[in-house]
């Protein structure tokens, strides 16, 4: 399982704060864990479309599409900071 | 030293001053940043601001901006104070404070701390406007000001 967590309009829009989730064998990066999430549809595919600004942090740290992700990770998505 | 605090209170920026450089014979200068919130942004009128946070994540950013700083520069202590939650026109939203020996390294590490802030530690803005509520669009302004810091032209100026 991996524990996802959505922030500001993509907690909103997503109609989430987070979810625990297991990940399909083939589902190894960041890339590939936002496809899967695209996959579902709705509001997933149009928020997390690869055109947005959305960027991706795994346990906690900023990730680029290509970090791994694995059983236990914490994986967050949200949209450009604008604190300050 | 440093000091970082995610906090809804507000805070008094004379008293974190005072922190650093009280008792301390070493500190030459102290430069202090306070953000404020305006009451206009991007042309509409802004009643007020909700600021949303990463828990965890945005004191570990900060944590990794501070250290950025502190292999930058010779600085003494810095504080860090970023406000969540409601806040209205005329709130102080963040405090940024670098007590050093001299000044350059003190305004220089504050200004890199200040722009590292608005790009990287994951904080999220939405202001309420009399047209509705909307989510504030990160600045490529900010963007810029940030990328200065990565040629090591600021960094030489210093």
């Amino acid at each position: 399982m991996v524990k996802v967590l959505y922030f500001a309009n993509l907690r909103e829009d997503l109609g989430t704060a987070g979810e625990e989730l297991s990940l399909p064998a083939d589902v190894t990066t960041v890339a590939a864990l936002r496809a899967h999430l695209i996959a579902r549809g709705g509001a997933w595919s149009s928020s997390l479309a690869l055109g947005k600004a959305v960027r991706v942090a795994v346990n906690q740290e900023m990730a680029r599409p290509d970090a791994p992700v694995k059983a236990g990770d914490e994986v967050a998505f949200f949209p450009p900071v604008t604190g300050g | 030293m440093a000091t970082i605090r995610v906090q809804t209170e507000d805070f008094d920026a004379g008293a974190e001053i005072a922190k650093v450089r009280t008792g301390n014979p070493k500190v030459g200068a102290v430069a202090a940043f306070v953000g404020v919130c305006r009451d206009r942004n991007d042309g509409e009128n802004v009643s007020s601001m909700t600021l949303e946070h990463y828990p965890g994540m945005t004191e570990r950013e900060l944590a990794r901006i501070v250290d950025e700083a502190r292999v930058r520069w010779d600085v003494i202590d810095i504080t860090v104070v970023h406000r969540v939650g409601r806040l209205a026109p005329t709130d102080q939203i963040v405090l940024v404070v670098v007590a050093g020996a001299h000044r350059g390294e003190a305004f220089a590490a504050c200004e890199f701390l200040m722009d590292y802030l608005k790009t990287r530690a994951p904080f999220w803005k939405k202001e309420e406007t009399p047209q509705g509520a909307r989510w504030v669009d990160a600045r490529a302004s900010d963007d810029a000001a940030a990328e200065r810091w990565m040629t090591g032209a600021k960094r030489d100026a210093a």
